[in-house]
This record gives structure tokens, sequence and C-alpha cells, in this order.
């Protein structure tokens, strides 16, 4: 039996039962990943010596019964690496934080110890969640397990692709635009972005704190329910963080669709959009009508806002979230200065990266006296009418269906070229973002190059139980691919 | 020459009286040792969120109620962004967009004219850290104790035309704050501080000058020494035909002048924009009304009471509740011991006469009421005299004794033994043959000499008015 290969909930059920120890697991999965991480480089950090002795900490609290039937209890997870773990490297894939040990878990992470989780490591992301490809990442970018010329998306591209590469059994990313769900789509597994405040951002490194949302990254819709009900609920220290009864994710697992409305917005198949990713997405689309569900499609005219929307609003909260990184404090100093100033220019300059220094200029501009009416403001207004624009739609729809990225996952170095073309790949994601809503993103097959394709459900604000109900009876009718590994 | 006109406004900063800090549960304490009092949210570290402290909103709803201001029913805070390393998060959390209160205004009175100064707003916002420069090491290092202490900002309209206007305004405005119980307002400490914005123009001009804000004063009187200058200088440039430069000036009160500290051409912009780890504070009818029945009783209202219940005199009433010790410790004497007038004497003839002595400011007295009451008692019920009384309040004032037990162990009681007086009156007479032969011979004065000598051989502890009855009776 190939342990690694098993799921989260499979792995989980077996170390209950006696047949897999916690350390005959998490030794396995060190032992894999730490082989095929040389190809994939998903790990910015690997944590071996503590993984181990948690393991044994974790079986024991098994034995005793201290853990009752916690379904994820002693099975390995890994982190993005914008997740505070305690005295452990929190880097956010950057050069200004490349020595930073925050001495404070994130909430999630509290919540995953409670559930017997094992840390094995931190994945790689592009540098502070800005980016679409994991090639922003300070530390070299993360490849596509199914193709390595390809990326694995992003930012969360480490914890899909270490997903993918049965590097983890699962993991937690975060999505700000689609940086969940895109990664999801491009390695072919299976991940959630819940409603704007389901999930406590306390810990979670910010990039834009309006938008910013934790989840789960894994090989299905079960294991993803599992992992979002213990990580979710309120938490006292994240002011936005919802109090809500209604987190039994796993009650939604039922294979039924029956008399389910789901809309297409025609945008979403229209032009831009690839046809092979078009064919399988109105495919799983087919599908689920065929199980009982009710399809059509809708105009939701408010997709061409939601990028430059998005842009402005989460590159003006980036300019202000990372001014703190300052030299000062903690993460990178450089070495020279001459007064203040100089240490703050040189620290920033030599500590960020591209893409980072290009959302925050962004970010300051259209925020600064004489152009925050036209620019912030006005993406505040475009914000509201995107959420009033599927408030209208859910009046008619359960859940509204379509592709989760233009295409499947582009060629290494191909987006960074032309950063504008990056952008538009979150066509999808965004507005699910501005209007806070829950998404997941699950394969619905391959492409001719054999890339998987990704199918994303989008739910009412809290309506998460029914895309997992939709994502699991869809999953019911299809094989799960896996990329060849080695 | 040209008469001038000195308009004005001022930006109040006061550290709000919470235990924690605003946005965590950091101690608010002033003083500890460097970084002691800080968490990872205040000092901003990755990650970290804000939650609100409710006490600082309604500690502004208090001071906004108190000042005659509407309250925001929806407010929200905003990121004030600048790079300092006082700041870590390099924002500070601020109100721009929708303060909490708005349109307020008080009512001082200079030289019996009253006049009323408006309040443009009061925003809620977290404080900075200190920044202390180690001379030995030629380097500066960060305190970040002060960071997210909370803070309302009390922002005035342009309406105060002299320094004696400001005063006025100032003395106010702390008193009704003292009273809240919303802050301690010491400025020695900070948790007071004033900034001035100040312009001239010619009596009658329609249109302000060009106006400077001043910084950096720590007393009342600095901030009237400020004043006076910055308005001679801004006539002087005027007269010169040079003009006022919109800038930021720090005062020096040593050396009694100001000088620019930045110009409006460096002025920064904040790029402010709502903060978005906070949600908008709903402020309901219920909790307004809350807040409204917790409002303690003024000082204009206190006043008129005092005179009405307690029966003292206005001066007496006015002078007690200039400050919120004194009247509180008035209060609850006169509740423990049913006097207000001796009460009221002994504030303000002893109390006054010793804060004086030791230059203090009636919010620092420290005894409590219950030994006042006590002292009271004892001159009451003839157990001490007057003279011995002024003694032991001294004491009382001082160290906070317990009058009762200081008596007691001094041996300070009044004799009541009336066999002990009698021989010791017996053998002054016997004494003093002269002073008895000027008595009888109607000379007065002696009687008051018997009468002394008596008390210096009693110690001081003999009641004065069985001494002269005793007397009377053996001459």
């Amino acid at each position: 039996m190939d342990i690694t290969s098993l799921t989260a909930l499979e792995l989980g059920k077996k170390i209950r039962s006696g047949e897999i120890s916690v350390l005959e697991a998490t030794k396995a999965q060190l032992e894999i990943l730490k082989a095929r991480d040389k190809e994939y480089h998903a790990y910015v950090t690997i944590f071996e010596e503590e993984a181990l002795s948690r393991a044994k900490e974790v079986q024991s609290l098994i034995d005793t019964g201290e853990l009752g039937d916690s379904p994820l209890a002693g099975v390995p997870v890994a982190i993005k690496d914008n997740i505070c773990t305690k005295g452990n490297l929190t880097t956010c894939s950057s050069k200004i934080l490349n020595n930073f040990k925050p001495p404070y878990n994130a909430e999630v992470i509290e919540r995953l110890n409670r559930a017997g989780a094992v840390i094995i490591g931190k994945v790689n992301m592009d540098e502070f969640a800005m980016g679409s490809t994991t090639e922003t990442s300070y530390y070299g970018p993360t490849l596509n397990p199914w193709n390595t010329a390809h990326v694995p998306g992003g930012s969360s591209g480490g914890a899909a692709a270490a997903v993918a590469a049965e590097e983890a059994f699962y993991a937690l990313g975060s999505d700000t635009g689609g940086s969940i769900r895109q990664p999801s789509a491009f390695c072919g597994v299976t991940g959630i972005k819940p409603t704007y405040g389901t999930v406590s951002r306390y810990g979670l490194i910010a990039y834009a704190s309006s938008l910013d949302q934790i989840g789960p990254i894994a090989r299905d819709v079960s294991d993803c329910a599992a992992i979002l009900e213990v990580i979710s609920g309120h938490d006292g220290k994240d002011s936005t963080s919802i109090h809500s009864d209604n987190i039994k994710y796993t009650t939604a697992l039922v294979d039924d669709v029956k008399g389910m409305k789901i809309g297409i917005p025609k945008g979403y198949i229209g032009k831009g959009l690839d046809s092979e990713v078009r064919d399988g997405v109105l495919k799983a689309a087919k599908v689920l009508e065929s199980k009982g569900a009710i399809v059509e499609e809708f105009d939701l005219d408010i997709v061409d806002y939601a990028i430059p929307a998005y842009y402005v609003i989460a590159s003006a909260e980036a300019s202000s979230n990372l001014s703190r990184y300052d030299g000062v404090k903690y993460g990178y100093r450089t070495k020279d200065f001459d007064g203040l100033q100089d240490v703050y220019k040189k620290t920033r300059s030599e500590g960020f990266g591209m893409e980072v220094k290009r959302r925050m200029m962004i970010g300051a501009f259209v925020l600064s006296s004489g152009y925050y009416d036209a620019y912030y403001n006005k993406a505040l207004k475009v914000k509201a009418r995107i959420k009033e624009g599927f408030d209208k739609a859910f009046e008619r729809y359960d859940i509204i269906l379509g592709p989760t990225a233009p295409t499947t996952a582009t060629r290494i170095g191909e987006s960074l070229s032309d950063p504008l073309k990056m952008y538009l790949g979150d066509i999808y994601t965004v507005s699910v973002n501005l209007a806070g809503l829950p998404a997941i993103s699950l394969p619905c097959g391959v492409d001719r190059n054999r890339l998987p394709i990704g199918l994303q459900l989008i739910g009412r604000p809290f309506g998460e139980a029914d895309i997992i109900r939709a994502a699991y009876s869809y999953e019911q009718t299809r094989e799960y691919a896996r990329p060849d590994l080695r | 020459m040209k008469v001038y006109e000195t308009v004005i406004g001022l930006e109040v900063h006061v550290e709000l009286a919470t235990k924690s800090k605003i946005f965590c549960s950091c101690t608010t304490e002033f003083g500890g040792e460097p970084n002691t009092h800080c968490c990872p949210v205040c000092t901003g570290m990755p990650g970290t969120l804000p939650v609100l402290n409710k006490k600082v909103v309604e500690y502004a709803i208090a001071a906004g109620l108190a000042t005659g201001c509407t309250i925001t029913r929806r407010c929200k805070f905003d990121r004030k962004n600048y790079f300092y390393p006082d700041l870590p998060k390099a924002y500070q959390v601020s109100q721009l967009y929708l303060p909490i209160c708005r349109n307020g205004g008080i009512e001082i009175e200079v030289d019996g004219v009253k006049k009323t100064i408006g309040i443009h707003e009061i925003h809620m916002e977290e404080d900075a850290g200190k920044l202390v420069h180690d001379p030995w090491d030629d380097c500066t290092l960060v305190d970040y104790n002060r960071c997210g202490v909370p803070l309302i900002e009390i922002v005035s309209e342009p309406d105060m035309r002299s320094s004696d206007e400001v005063i006025a305004y100032l003395d106010k405005l702390k008193l009704i704050l003292q009273y809240l119980g919303v802050s301690d307002c010491k400025m020695q400490e900070g948790s007071l501080r004033v900034d001035i914005n100040l312009s001239v123009r010619e009596l009658g001009a329609k249109e302000y000058g060009t106006r400077t804000e001043m910084k950096n004063m720590n007393s009342f009187k600095a901030i009237a020494r400020a004043i006076e200058g910055e308005r001679k200088r801004q006539i002087e440039l005027l007269e010169y035909g040079k003009p006022v430069v919109q800038e930021t000036r720090r005062w020096d009160d040593n050396k009694d002048s100001s000088f620019a500290m930045r110009s409006k051409e460096d002025a920064q912009d904040y790029r402010y924009f709502p903060e978005p780890d906070l949600v908008p504070i709903e402020i309901s009818d219920e909790w307004l009304e809350e807040i409204q029945k917790k409002q303690p009783e003024l000082r204009d209202e206190k006043m008129l009471r005092y005179e009405k219940e307690y029966d003292i005199p206005e001066y007496d009433a006015s002078i007690i509740t200039g400050s919120k010790k004194l009247a509180d410790i008035f209060e609850a004497t006169v509740a423990l011991c049913k006097k207000p007038k001796e009460v009221s004497n002994w504030l303000m003839v002893e109390t006054m006469r010793l804060l004086k002595e030791f230059e203090m400011d009636p919010e620092e007295v420290q005894f409590s009421p219950k030994n006042l009451a006590k002292l009271i008692h004892l001159i009451d019920s003839n157990g001490i005299n007057r003279t011995v009384a002024k003694e032991v309040f001294e004491k009382i004032f001082g160290e906070d004794i317990d009058p009762e037990k200081y008596v007691e162990e001094h041996g300070l009681k009044i004799v009541n033994d009336e066999g002990t007086l009698r021989s010791t009156i017996e053998r002054i007479i016997k004494e003093n043959p002269q002073s008895v032969e000027d008595y009888h011979a109607g000379k007065t004065k002696a009687m008051g000499f018997l009468v002394g000598q008596t008390m210096k051989e009693m110690k001081g502890k003999a009641d004065p008015g069985m001494i002269n009855k005793i007397l009377l009776e053996l001459l």
C-alpha cells in the first residue's frame, strides 16, 4: 500500500483504527517529499524533526483517546508560508522576511493543532501572495507536477503542487483574488475559498485584508469539507470573523443535486476562454444536469469591471499592509546605510521583488490625495455593484458555475513577461473575493496536453454547503486523475 | 500701526483612562520598563489584527455628549499612512471620514464675558511609541509601551482670539474630561497634548491669515507664552511686509521661542483609507442611552447643587468644584460626617495653604475622606482643640494618617480631668501673683496670660473653655 496516495480522510481512518501509525505516515510523507521536492520545489521550509516528535505526541493523544474521533488526527499537513507558525520561519516567500519567526501561531494553526494535525513544513507561494504562478517567490519557482515546464498557478502554488505531487495530504492556502482556486485548477486538486469572515485571518500575513481568506487545498471534496470544518468558526481575535452556527460542512457531502438551480454566466464561457477549458466545464455542467440539477445560462454583466476594481483595492491595501517591513523591527535590513531614510529606502528596495513593488506603487498612487476618488473610491463602488449583481443572481440560482481560469497551466516564464496578461487570468476568480462569496475549484478533466482543467462553483454568502454538495455529486462521476509522478 | 486680531484653533490629544489599550489587552499604565507593555498586536507584528476596546468608544461618546456634539451613529476607522520608527505598522489607526463626534461647543467666560468655542470634531485614534536617544551609544532606541494607548483628538473651531480664551477653554475642557473620568489630563505625562493653530489678521478682515501649527508645549503657562510669542512673530512679519509661511513649528520653552519643523511643501500625503481590519461601529439607541445615563454630574451642576444642598457660599463651591479631586473628597467626607461647612473650611483654608506651600496641584491631593471626617469628629466631640487639629491635619495631608490613632499615640487628647486642670491652675495662680493682681486691677490682658500659661503647662491639650471657667472661679 502506498500511504502517500491516500486522501487525508482515508489516512485519518487508518490511523484511528491503528492500521497505520502517525509516525509511519509522517516518515512516509517526509521521505517522499524530500525526494520529489528536488524536482517540484513546493516547500520553502521542511519541519523534519519537529514533525517526527509531533507525530509521537499525536499518536499518544490518539491512544489515550484525547483527540476523540478527530478525522484529521495524525495526518501530515503543509502550510502556505504566509500563515504564522510559532517559532518557525514564516517568510511569505520574500527576502524581506527571510529570517522572520513569529512568536505566535495563526488561529488556523491552533485549530489544526487541537485537531491533532502534524505540520510537516511551509510551502512556496508568490511573494506576499502577489502573483498567479508562484514565480515571484524569492526562493525560486515551484513547478507543476503534471508538467514541469508549466507553472503550478499561484499564489498558493506550493500548496497545490505539494498536494498534487503527494508531498502533502492536504494544505492550507490563502485566496485574495483566486490564490487557492487557480493553483488548485492548474494542479488538478480541489480547493475552497470560504465566505469572507468564515476562517479567522489572525496570523495570516496580510496582502489585502478585505479580500484575504484562508482555505483548504486537498485531493477531493470530502477532504476539503472536513478541513474547512476544523478551521472555520468565530475568532475573537479577528474583528471581521463572523458568528455562524452553519459550519457543519461534512454533512453536505451528499450525492444529490436534484432540483438544484445552477446558473452559468455567459461572460464566463465566452470570449477569452480556452476552448478545451470551455468544453470541460460545459461537460461538467451536463453531468450535473443529468443528475437532476436545473442548469441555465444568464447575464452577469459585472464581470468586465472586476479586474481593475480588484487590482485597485488589493494594491491599495497592500501598499499600507506592507509598509511595516522597514528593516527596523524584524526581517531583512540592508547592510550599509546612512540614516533612517536610507534604511527604509535600501531595505525595501533590496527586500521586495518586482511584482510586490509594482503593486505597492499602484496602491500608493490610487490612495494619494487627488486620486483617491477617481480610483479607490470608484473601485469600492464597483465592488458594491458586483456584490449586488451576485445577490441578484442568487435570487434565481443556488450556485453559479464556470471555469476557474481561462486556460490550463501556462508555461514557466510566460506570464511574468506580460503582467497585464497575468492579471487577466484572474478574471473568473477575483469577483468572488470582491463579493466575499464562497467558491470551490475542482478538476473536471484534462486538456490535450494532459494538463488539468478547473471547474469553479460559486455559492451565496455562507452557502459552502451548496457548493460542497454539488462538487461532491459531480466528483462521484469521474475518476481522480493523477499526474505521472516518476 | 494696524490693529491685529489673533485667530486660534486647538487640536487637543487626550489619552483615555482605559485600563487596556485600544486594540489589544496590554496595560496603558504610564512608565514601566521600555517595551514591557506591548504584545504582537500593538507592535504591529505581521498577521496580527486589532480588536476594538469598547470602553474607548464609550469614553469618546461621553466626551462628545458632555461637549454638546452630535454622535455619528455609524462611524469608521481609517488608516493614516506614514513611515516613522515609533509607528510599527507604518500607519496609525485613526478616523478621518466619519469621526465619532461632530459639531459641539464649550462655553467659556473671560473677564465676565461669556462665549462659546465650537468643537469641530472628536475622533478616536491610537498613540504611537516613543523614540529615546541614547547619548552614550549615540543611537536611537524605540519604546513601544505607548503604542496603542487610546487617544481622542478634540479639534476646536478657530473661535479663540487670545491666550486668555485659550486657557479658559483648556481649563474647562480638562475639567469636563476629568469629571467624566475619561482622562487624568496630566500634561507632564503626556496624557493631554495641545497643538495650537494660530494666524493673525487685521481687525475687521473677512479672510483668515496664513496659519502656523505650534507643538511641544508642556504646560498651560507654556501655551500662553507660545501664543504670545507666535502672535508677535507673525505681526512682525506682516509689518515688514513679509509673508507668514504655513508650517509646523516647535516651541522651546527654555528659549521662549519657536523654530520651524516642516513647511507645507514637505507636508506628507497620509493616503488615508478605511481600515479594513475593523468593522464599522454601530452605535445603537440603547447603547447611547446607557452611556447618557451613566454621565456623571459635571462642574456647573455640581456647583449649584453644593450651594443649595450643602448651603456653602458660591465662592467655596467654585473653588472646591474647580478640581474633581477636591469635589470628590468634599462629598465623600460630608457623607461621613454630615458637616459640609466644616469640610469646606478644611479644604478652603488648610488644604489650599498646604497645596500652595508644597506647590502641588489639587488633583495630587492624596488624603482619604475617612481621615478628614474622623478629624472633624475629634474636634466636635472635644477630643482635641483647634491648634492640635491643624497639626494633625498636616499629618493627614502629608501621610494620610488615622487622626484617632495619631492623637492617641502622641498624647494630644484634650485633658478633660477637671481635678488635674484645677490643681494646675491653682499652681499657676500661686506662681504669678503679679498677674492675679493685674487682673483684679481690671487688666484683661492678665487673664489671657494666665490662660496661656495654663495651656503651656498642659502641653496644649486642655480645653480653653474649661480653663477659662476654672480660672474665673478661682480668681
